[in-house]
């Protein structure tokens, strides 16, 4: 779907910032999340979970549980098939062991029981007889060909020898001669760096609300980003039909990505279908740290050469990632990622999947690219100040354009890095005095963005308003953003338009609220429903006037005679179609289906200043500013929430967050106490300045901005502190432990 | 589970002496709540101490303040006699959890809780603060200092009950502070912390000094060298060093998910050192 | 376990209900009052999720029992509002998109509430410091520290 460029557009309400129609229900408290639903002789669903990270499940005995008065079901994964399909396999054995526990917090059994109390009850009573296993959480220890293993023959051909199985599968990008580009350089410098996992820390956790009943239909209320998917797993796995199966995804408490596949849900079904009433489930905090999807956490080499004037030579990246307990595609986004920023004439990067005895990762925002970009940064920066060269101006002399053969293959089409680094550059921020034991740290950030499987439907209603029902959950206003760009392309005012998500029995198929697809996407697919629409309207005002379909347009929301020789006829308002549609053919609707494509690459440059506190090592954010790209956005402040969000997720991210595990091989801070995500106090405001380079492949030039914001702040703090402390760290998070040793070995 | 609300102080000693099973005392909750939702422990007995006559005030007695064991943070913050006299003690008490956990969390609480990264209980000690106790065979005093045993335990024997704590009367030119480490700079548990309290004579010289350190042993720890270091002098950088090392030789902490040993042991002397400095300037301002 | 009866007082209107000794205020309000607007995070006290005032005092729900709430007056983010007409602070969060999801929305307006009642013009620093347990993963903060500021000086100059 190209940019409408004849569309020297002057937008009437794209571009404003009007209140979000949610906004009320949220609040005034009454907005319905996952566990805000209730029904009738609704039973209360608790999982056991393994204490170990890694066992064999010898046996399981429910039968004092199923005994306690109460307890209404009791299931394990007897009580689940085995599906042929492998990915559905993993789903599955990920909600419900079958033979092995492969991580502290893995679900082997759960009750269905008249109390939440009865339920926990019953737990205790389930009798688990377990052989403990030898386990690994550490990438690099699990790439050991004598580390123990997750599990067996899931290791794909093109991982080379003298690995473990637990590398699952290998990945490599990249163009030019490497050699001959090292050979260029002034400066070749090679670090290695780790990240920790991290979680999406979603204030909601998980909750649903699953009925099944004996002639095998069912339904689901859920918090999900993707209700559809949902059911496309939760019927494969209970082995039902698609159309028997009614998900409808509640109001969301966040996801980040983190709530894109299911975790309870084909637990709570089976409960449900077993004791023959519905079963509701509500993860707890702990749960929701334990056994839903934090990120990978990393290792990774980096090598790049430079020549004295700061132009890159060649660059080299080895990305090892962990992904938990079943095998994950997250190195190839991260190996694609690293250097897009960059126009490069030689470049390599390799990547490979690593298991380890830790939950199944999941995306989180821009999955895969935070780490690899960081890495990268640091080594960009590093040369920089070796050669005593600026930051931006070294970045801007690389940057990739329209027309660079990426890193990861495609060749660029209008991006707006360049214009994004001019921002920075021209930006108070960037000339700001610092002072002692204070650091300015930039870096760039990159997310592809999603197009995908979408679907609208758009219904002219009688009295001159506008419904539209779409597909995706609303994880930052788009139903806002949606509505905006239906009155747009209509010609009316926002607050005629409504927008619902539907549940999956009333639309087709959508995919999941990703990849920041969706305002992209679904609003592209909003703006073709609404033409149709539209054409249809002309249809009817042609009809009453007499005049070919042709000789009507469409302009300022009213049907018009194209010009003098189709008629003189006063124009007719949508309102006015509408109201007499039911004589001139019927109800009048618009929908589209599509699998958009054209997403536009998204690019942002963050900076950040520092303040180390060089006798603890506590590092302060005092100024933080985001410029990003947004190709048109559609309501400013919506883009900018998610710049913020993203960068402060960035932040927690960079200096303090972390899945901390013990030898022993269980995770040790499953609670927002200790995991630490950053509080208002940590914080300064984050400025943030939006550049619009039109997506030449949405025809308001919309592109996602929702991903890419995460991924600048962990090189940006990370200079930063490095640049304030004058040593460099090449760890992350950078918690004040880690600050103090590298000041105290700098002496 | 039962729940009880005696009136008297007497009441709830007889109702914990009495109880076979488990019982926990319930004033701020902000633990036991905590401790009961991740099964770490199942109460038999639950005793709300609220309804006990005086046990939410705070009393003036002999120039010094006497606080009830329900006396929440946020109260404790809204009183300018406590501020004033023992605003060391009052920091201290503030930094236990946020707002909504200030409009419950008791120091009493924080002290019976018996973690050795409690904010309130370094503060009490620099005080010299003294618990009143109300047992099965009745009252008895106890200072602060004596109270905690060891991670999760206090020297408190079945039936006994912390009803209060005593501040005593502050001379000319004293005063106390409090500073602890955490990452973030809220919504955390102290990582190692330091009070300091002490009185400057007419010249500004330091007579009576207590350092006290947190969260880097099983206990808190009174360090007599550190004070020791300070009397006699005008807190100049040698003083400080010299409490900073002793400060440091009296660490024994742990290696643990929030800090290193070696961290800990560093900050400990650099929030001691920096609370001296505080407790030196608002001394100062007073005298 | 035996129910305990208890009466309480909820955004002003008295209400009896029955509840475990072991049961949270929290669980209380929502799954025996209805009000579901009070919303659960973590259970422990580190999220803010579930700030409703007791007697007039900013708490945790989570951290509260339920016979605790026996002759006390709750407020929660229900309250909020006069019928239809929006409290400040919920007008200014819509206007100045304070919310993305919206699950901590209820318990940063009653918290923020709590604050403006007792300093009607709190600094910055202020307002970061008093909302500190309010976690909020979608917004980083900004414009909800903002949209307090901007309701507070409307209800100044009110």
């Amino acid at each position: 779907m190209a940019f409408d460029q004849n569309s020297k557009r002057i937008f009437k309400v794209v571009g404003s910032r009007p209140p979000r129609p949610d906004g009320v229900e949220k609040v005034t408290g009454r907005a319905l999340y996952g566990a805000d639903m209730t029904a009738p002789g609704m039973l209360s669903g608790a999982i056991l979970r393994s204490p170990h990270a890694h066992a064999r499940i010898v046996s399981i005995d429910t039968s004092a549980a199923e005994a306690l008065q109460g307890v209404k079901a009791v299931v394990t994964s007897a009580d689940f098939g085995v599906p042929d399909d492998e990915f559905l396999r993993d789903v599955q054995d990920n909600c419900m062991a079958r033979g092995k526990v492969l991580y502290h917090g893995h679900a082997l059994g759960a009750v269905a029981a008249t109390s939440a109390a009865v339920a926990k009850q019953a737990l205790a009573l389930i009798v688990v007889d377990y052989e403990i296993l030898p386990h690994v959480t550490d990438v690099d220890a699990a790439m050991r060909p004598d580390a123990p293993v997750v599990q067996e023959g899931r290791s794909l051909e093109n991982v080379g020898p003298g690995l473990s199985q637990n590398v699952t599968s290998y990945c490599e990008f990249g163009h030019g001669d490497l050699d001959a580009g090292f050979d260029q350089a002034d400066l070749i410098i090679s670090r290695s760096f780790k990240t920790a996992a991290t979680h999406q820390g979603y204030i909601e956790p998980h909750a649903c609300l699953a009925s099944l009943s004996a002639d095998g239909r069912g339904d689901l209320w859920c918090c999900t980003q993707g209700q559809f998917f949902v059911r496309t797993l939760c019927a494969g796995i209970l082995g039902i039909e698609a159309s028997q199966l009614r998900v409808t995804a509640s109001e969301i408490g966040g996801g980040f990505g983190g709530k894109t596949t299911v975790f309870i849900e084909p637990v709570a079904l089976t409960l449900a279908r077993k004791s023959g009433r519905p079963v509701k489930i509500v993860m707890s905090r702990e749960e929701v740290f334990k056994a839903t999807g934090p990120t990978v956490s990393s290792s990774m080499d980096i090598k790049i050469g430079m020549t004295r004037e700061g132009r890159i030579t060649a660059a080299q990246a080895q990305l090892r990632y962990q992904g938990g307990a079943f095998p994950c595609g997250t190195v190839e986004m991260g190996a694609q990622a690293a250097f897009a920023a960059y126009d490069l004439a030689a470049v390599q990067t390799q990547g490979w999947n690593v298991l380890t005895n830790r939950p199944k990762e999941a995306a989180y925002r821009a999955p895969g690219a935070p780490m690899a970009i960081y890495a990268v940064e640091s080594v960009v920066d590093e040369l920089c100040q070796q050669l005593a060269l600026d930051p931006l101006a070294v970045r801007l002399m690389n940057a990739a354009q329209k027309g660079t053969l990426s890193s990861y293959g495609p060749t660029f089409d209008d991006i707006g890095l360049r214009a994004t680094l001019e921002a920075a550059q021209a930006h108070p921020h960037y000339s700001a005095p610092l002072r002692p034991n204070q650091g300015r740290g930039l870096s760039c950030g990159f997310w592809f963005n999603f197009g995908g499987n979408t679907c609208v439907s758009l219904n002219i209603n009688t009295d001159g308003t506008v419904g539209i029902t779409e597909g995706n959950p609303d994880i930052g206003g788009s139903r806002a953003s949606i509505s905006l760009m239906a009155a747009e392309e209509l010609g009316i005012p926002y607050d005629k338009v409504r927008t619902i998500v539907a549940d999956t029995s009333s639309l087709g198929y959508n995919d999941v609220t990703d990849g920041s697809r969706v305002t992209f996407s679904v609003g592209l697919a909003t703006i073709e429903a609404a033409r149709s629409a539209i054409k249809v309207m002309c249809g009817r005002a042609a009809r009453i006037w007499g005049i070919e379909e042709d000789a009507v347009i469409w302009e300022d929301g009213c049907a018009k005679p194209a010009g003098p020789n189709a008629g003189a006829f006063p124009p007719m308002s949508l309102a006015e179609i509408a109201a007499v549609s039911a004589n001139t053919g019927g109800p009048i609707a618009g929908h589209f289906e599509v699998n958009a494509d054209g997403a536009g690459v998204s690019f942002g440059v963050h900076l950040a200043d520092v303040e180390v506190d060089p006798e603890t090592g506590a590092t302060k954010v005092l100024r933080y500013t985001v410029f990003q790209d947004a190709g048109k956005a559609v309501h400013p402040d919506y883009v900018e929430g998610q710049m913020q969000g993203g960068a402060v997720q960035g932040i927690g991210w960079a200096l303090n967050e972390e899945y901390i595990y013990g030898a022993d091989g269980r995770l040790q801070n499953a609670g927002f106490l200790d995991y630490r995500t950053p509080v208002a106090s940590d914080l300064p405001n984050i400025d943030t300045v939006i550049l619009e380079i039109p997506n030449p492949g949405h025809p308001y030039g919309v592109r996602g901005v929702g991903e890419t914001p995460i991924v600048p702040p962990l090189a940006a703090l990370s200079n930063a502190v490095s640049r304030a402390i004058g040593v460099r760290l090449n760890e992350l998070p950078m918690s004040p432990p880690k600050v103090l040793g590298a000041i105290m070995q700098r002496g | 589970m039962r729940y009880e609300r005696p009136q008297t102080a007497t009441q709830a000693a007889q109702l914990l002496a009495n109880e076979p099973g488990l019982a926990r005392i319930l004033a701020g909750g902000t633990d036991v709540l905590v401790q009961m939702k991740a099964g770490m422990v199942t109460p038999d007995l639950v005793v709300d101490i609220k309804k006990i006559a005086q046990i939410g005030n705070i009393q003036s007695e002999e120039g010094g303040y006497r606080i009830g064991a329900a006396v929440s943070g946020a109260q404790l913050g809204e009183h300018a006699g406590v501020c004033a006299q023992w605003p060391g003690v009052v920091e201290a008490a503030q930094l236990i959890g946020s707002t909504q956990v200030q409009g419950r969390a008791t120091m009493v609480g924080n002290l019976c809780n018996g973690s050795p990264a409690a904010d309130s209980v370094p503060a009490l000690v620099a005080a010299n603060a003294v618990a009143r106790i109300t047992g099965p065979n009745g009252t008895r005093d106890c200072p602060v200092a004596d109270i905690p045993a060891g991670p999760g335990r206090t020297t408190l024997t079945k039936g006994e009950l912390i009803t209060s704590v005593f501040l005593p009367a502050r001379p000319q030119g004293a005063a106390d502070a409090y500073l602890r480490f955490t990452p973030r700079t809220e919504m955390d548990i102290a990582v190692a912390s330091a009070a300091v309290s002490l009185t400057l004579d007419a010249q500004g010289r330091c007579c009576e000094a207590r350092v006290v350190l947190g969260a880097v042993a099983p206990r808190v720890v009174l360090v007599a060298e550190a004070a020791a270091a300070l009397i006699g002098t005008h807190l100049e950088p040698p003083a400080l060093d010299a409490m900073v090392a002793a400060c440091r030789a009296a660490c024994a902490p742990i290696d643990d998910k929030r800090g290193t040993v070696a961290f800990r042991t560093q900050v400990a002397g650099v929030l001691a050192k920096r609370a001296a400095v505080i407790a030196q300037t608002r001394a100062g301002a007073k005298s | 376990m035996k129910t305990i009866q208890i009466s309480t007082t909820v955004n002003g209107d008295a209400l009896e209900t029955l509840c475990a000794p072991d049961e949270t205020l929290l669980d209380v309000l929502r799954n025996r009052l209805g009000l579901t607007g009070v919303k659960e995070g973590c259970g422990t006290g580190d999220c803010g999720a579930c700030s409703v005032t007791l007697d007039g005092r900013l708490v945790c729900s989570c951290l509260v029992l339920g016979v605790e709430a026996d002759g006390a007056h709750i407020g929660t983010v229900e309250g909020l509002a006069d019928h239809d007409h929006l409290h400040p602070l919920q007008r200014h969060f819509i206007d100045g998109a304070a919310l993305q999801c919206g699950i901590c929305t209820p318990g940063i307006l009653v918290a923020a509430k709590a604050l403006l009642d007792r300093n009607p013009d709190p600094s910055e620093s202020e307002i970061r410091y008093w909302l500190a347990g309010n976690l909020c993963r979608c917004t980083g903060y900004d414009k909800i520290i903002k949209a307090v500021q901007s309701a507070a000086a409307e209800m100044r100059s009110a």
